[in-house]
Formats: C-alpha cells, structure tokens, sequence
C-alpha cells in the first residue's frame, strides 16, 4: 500500500472524531471520475478532507500519481497540494467578484502543470456558463451560479487532483438539471482525476468511472462502476440494483420516433432524444424492469430483448425475490476482447459492461430452473436515458 | 479660548497616535485569541479586558509606579536615555494604548471570529499560504471589525480622564486634554468654557456612536461584531 506508483492514487487513512473512525485503505485509479458514495455519516467527506489535506488523519498515508503528500512524519499542508476543491455550500470569497474570486486562483496556480488542462480558461468560463457573471459580488448570484463559478475556480488553479463534496447537495432539483450537464461535459473535457462525493444515485450513474462504497466509516466496495452495480453482496442492491450502460446513438427510426443506441453487448431501441447519431450516453436499466424467458417471444410489446447468460443467482434483500446477474450475449461469445481495458501498471479491472441485473420472483427462478450457465432472453421494459 | 483650541489638538495629536499604534498591536493579539486554543487563552482574554472594569486611577497608578524612575519601564527607558515617561506627551500614548486596548481587540476579535473556518479552507485549497491568507482572506472580511476598532479606540482615548491625570498631569500643551482642560474650567468657575467643552464633547460622542450604529446596522448583512 506504501507504492509510490504512477497512475495510482494511494490512501490509507485512520481518523477517530468522537464516536465517529473513519478507517480506510483504498487504491483509486488516477484518472476519471472516481465516486465516493454513501449515507451521510459514512465518512465520505472526511476521506475528501484527508485527501486535500483539510483533515488530519492520526495515522495515515497518501500518495497522488506517484508523488507522496502524506507519510510517516510527512505531511504536504493543503496549499502546497496540487489540488482543486469544491465545497458542498457555495464558498466564494465574499470581498470578491467572481471575476476576483477567479483571479484569486489563477495567480496562485502554479505555472508548472499549465498542460495539465486541455481547456483554455476562457473555454472553462464558456463552458460553465459565467461569461455574464464576472462583474458580479457572490451574493448576487443564485446558489447554481454561484456552484459554477466555485467549479470554474477550483480549475483556475491548474489542478492535478480536483475534489467535489457534493456539489449539487445544496442545490433545489432545478438548479441540480442545470448544474449536472455542465459537469458531464466537464469529465468529457478534463484529463485529470476528479474524486466526488455524493450520496445520490443519479449522480453516481451518470458521472462514475469508478466507484467508493463507504459505509460507517468503511469502504465497502472499490471498483469500476459495472463491477460495483453488478456485484450481488455489494451494499448497493438494497433498494438501487441495476446497471449503467455506456452506448452511442447507430441510428434512427424516425416514424416510429425511436433511436437505436449500441453498447459492448448489443443494441436497445429508445425513444428518440433528437441528438445526433454519435452522440454517446450514458442509459440506466433497473433490476427490476428486467424480466427473464427461456424462449425468444415474438409476440410481446416489449421492445428490447436480449440473448443472455446467466451468471449468478442470489437472494434478493427483499423475501420472495432473488437478483439475477447476466452476461449479454449468447453464450460462445460472451466475452469479446474488443474493449477490455486492463491498466497494465495498476492492474484496474474496468471491464465488464455488458452485464445486467434482473430481479425476479425466487418462484420464478425455480420454475424457469435458473443457475449459472442457463440460456435466457432478458426482457427489458424500461431504459432510463441519463 | 487659544487653550482651550491647544487642549482639543493635543486630543486629536494623542487619540490619532493611540488609534494608529492599537491597530497595529492590537491586530495580531486579536487574530491569536481568535485562533488559539490553548489554555491559558481566557487568562490572556481577562487582561486585555481588564480597562473595562476597572477604575482609570487604578491602572494609571500602576502605570505611574512601572514607568516613573523606579519601576522597570523606567528604568529602561532611562537606559536608553528617554528620560522617564510619565508627565510627557508619549507617556500619555502608553497609557492610553493599555487604557483603550479592549476596544480594539474585541471588536477584531469578534470580526475575526465571525469569519469562520470555511474562506480558510477555500483559500488553502486555492494555495494561499498562512500569510497571504492572512492579507487577503482576514484582513479583507474583517473589515466592518476594524472600522468599528478604529471608531471606538478614538473615541475612548478622547473620552479619557483618570488615567490622564495620573501618568500625565496637567501640562499645557503637552498634556493637558479636553477633559482635564474641563476639569480645570469647571475648579475655576468658569462655566461658560466648560459649556463649550462639555457640549463639543457630547456632541462628538453623539456623532460617532450614530455613526457606528449606522454603519453597523448597514454591513449587518456581512458580518460586523455587534457594539
């Protein structure tokens, strides 16, 4: 755990507040967007607090793309770590314009990592929005604004790590649909590694590379977002099973104003969003929109059914019910070598997105007699384009 | 009337002087006992608000005992070839430095206090080191507690009378404020000078308070320390 690797962010953290240990030894990924995702309570803030160095953990160690910034003796003090931060509450400089507030950052960024960013910073203030904004004192601005300027800030600073607590948790739902684009596109556009809190499910679907399941003070799952959705033990399945499908829109129907979108393991007919053909989204399918047959049924109104495998059996959280696991496509074919992403020096397991969870009645199960290896057609009544 | 003018300059020189030097020392005790945890904080707190309790005589006594020729003050200060303190213009600026100290430091402190943990953090993040984020994070938000500070130091020192009269007597010209100048109006019968004084005077206090309050009830929204 003690590796200095490059590509790797490294954290061991023991941290006592009161009642409350925060006790974790995890090895992230150094690029995409790593979720930290939890109830409130379970740590996910002070793990955000340790890695920017807000926090101070009794034991602990960090070390970010093989540089250390915390050891034995050692600790880098949060202005000397290459970092950008956003706070869950808008945390603008009050004595300052946003365009103050923005400058405030960039003569502090160090000249160093200017390469570190692919966008100009006048890109970064069209993309966010805040062209109209400069001239303004932070208590003019809506709370959304004032998040988007906060954003823009943090990555004035030319970071190599940025941070997000909750960006959007004091946000009403409105400002939540305005802010959230803005952040999709801003993981299209960085290079860097984005860490982010959050406890909402949406915002895990849509924005996760990789996932950080913390409960109690604990990390209770670390992998890649199919391999978490997917896993049948992970804490996730209580009320959240399903998973999230990375596709890109082939073609359209237009009189039956429908859209073809393929992914890795096959292809899902949607209502037409009106986006161009290329465009990549990200889809959600429940565990519980997906029914199983052992047949291929032609007369069904259900658009969308796919040739699986199944993979795994186990009982759902609730009684009467279990979770299935499926690998998409029949079964000689069910791992195609195309995609798969090994990180040959950290040895990240990022594949596996052609799985989905169904949740089923446990006497269904029984009467269709499924177990690993069994031939199905997964029926697929409702995608969530996200 | 020309001393009564020479009286009300020497209060001005000396009130100006004292509000300048408190807010240059008055600052870093202020930021120290916003920041510090340590435990004998209250002992130091207690100190500097210790003028807002007790009588003027009794601190310029003791301010008269330590800077006259025999106390250690003094005796540095003849060290050094000053002479001794007391009964002089910059002995009366010591005196009224520790006399009004409360009223500087309380209000930076409580501004400083207000201003919370979070801009810390948010310019550390954006690398502000401890300094810059002293200049450009504290000094800056605190802004209604230096006002405030300035305002009340001025006014306290201008408003001084026991500690006056034991460090610095009752020299024309050198030390001889308004109040003692009124004082000495009022011994000698002379009410109608004393009116001109006593109504000057109130009406300066009057002017600053409601400029203060003014002004506080105004950047209330920001956070000023309450008065």
């Amino acid at each position: 755990m003690t590796t200095h690797s490059k590509g790797v962010i490294n954290a061991c953290f023991t941290l006592r507040h009161e009642a409350f240990l925060l006790d974790v030894a995890l090895s992230l990924p150094a690029k995409g967007v790593t979720i930290l995702y939890g109830q409130s309570g379970s740590g996910k803030t002070t793990l955000l607090r340790c890695l920017a160095g807000l926090a101070h953990a009794q034991i602990g160690s960090l070390s970010v793309d093989g540089h250390r910034w915390q050891g034995e003796g050692e600790f880098v003090p949060t202005h000397e770590r290459p970092i950008g931060y956003v706070f869950q509450e808008a945390s603008l400089l009050e004595h300052l314009t946003v365009a103050g507030n923005l400058r405030y950052a960039q003569s502090r960024a160090g000249s160093e990592s200017s390469s570190s960013r692919s966008l100009s910073n006048q890109e970064l203030i069209e993309l966010l929005g805040i062209e109209t904004l400069m001239q303004r004192k932070p208590h003019q601005l809506s709370g959304g604004e004032k998040q988007r300027v906060a954003i823009a800030r943090a990555l004035f600073s030319q970071p190599k790590l940025l941070l997000m607590d909750e960006p959007l948790a004091s946000l009403d739902a409105q400002r939540k649909r305005e802010i959230l684009p803005y952040l999709e596109k801003l993981r299209a556009e960085l290079e860097i590694p984005i860490i982010y809190v959050t406890h909402s499910i949406d915002e895990l679907s849509r924005l996760a590379d990789w996932v950080v399941v913390l409960d109690q003070g604990r990390a209770v799952a670390n992998g890649s977002l199919a391999d978490v959705l997917t896993a049948l033990d992970s804490p996730m399945q209580r009320d959240d099973a399903g998973v999230v499908l990375e596709s890109t829109i082939v073609s359209r129907e237009e009189q039956w104003a429908l859209m073809t979108v393929g992914f890795d393991g096959g292809e899902l007919l949607l209502a037409d969003n009106s986006q161009p053909v290329g465009t990549k989204l990200r889809v959600r399918i429940d565990a519980r929109d997906v029914s199983l047959t052992l047949s291929r049924h032609q007369d069904t109104s259900i658009l969308n059914a796919l040739p699986a495998t199944v993979v795994d059996v186990s009982a759902g959280h609730s009684q009467g019910t279990v979770l299935v696991k499926l690998r998409l496509g029949p079964k000689s074919t069910a791992a195609p070598d195309g995609e798969k992403q090994m990180n040959a020096q950290s040895g990240f397991h990022w594949d596996s997105a052609e799985l989905l969870l169904s949740r089923i009645t446990r006497r269904s199960a029984e009467h269709l007699g499924l177990a690993a290896g069994s031939e199905v057609w997964a029926q697929i009544k409702s995608v969530a384009v996200l | 009337m020309d001393e009564n003018l020479a009286a009300i300059w020497l209060t001005l020189r000396l009130a100006a002087t004292v509000t300048l030097l408190l807010l240059l020392v008055g600052t870093p005790i202020a930021w120290w006992l916003a920041q510090t945890r340590v435990w004998f904080k209250g002992a130091i707190a207690a100190i500097v608000a210790l003028p807002l309790v007790l009588p003027p005589t009794v601190l310029g006594f003791y301010l008269l005992l330590t800077m006259g020729p025999n106390g250690p003050i003094g005796a540095v200060t003849q060290a050094l070839g000053i002479g001794t303190l007391p009964f002089t213009f910059w002995g009366l600026v010591v005196a009224s430095c520790f006399y009004s100290l409360p009223f500087v430091v309380q209000p930076l402190q409580n501004a400083f206090e207000a201003i919370g943990e979070r801009p810390f953090e948010v310019a550390a993040t954006l690398r502000a080191g401890p300094w810059d984020r002293f200049f450009t994070v504290a000094l800056p938000l605190a802004r209604p507690g230096f006002i405030t500070a300035a305002i009340l130091g001025f006014a306290h020192t201008v408003g001084e009378f026991g500690v006056v009269l034991m460090i610095g007597g009752n020299i024309p010209g050198v030390t001889r404020v308004v109040s003692v100048q009124l004082y000495d109006h009022v011994e000698a019968l002379d009410y109608a000078q004393a009116h001109w004084l006593s109504g000057g005077l109130l009406f300066f206090s009057f002017v600053v308070l409601f400029s203060l309050y003014t002004f506080n009830r105004r950047s209330s929204t920001s956070f000023g320390p309450r008065v």
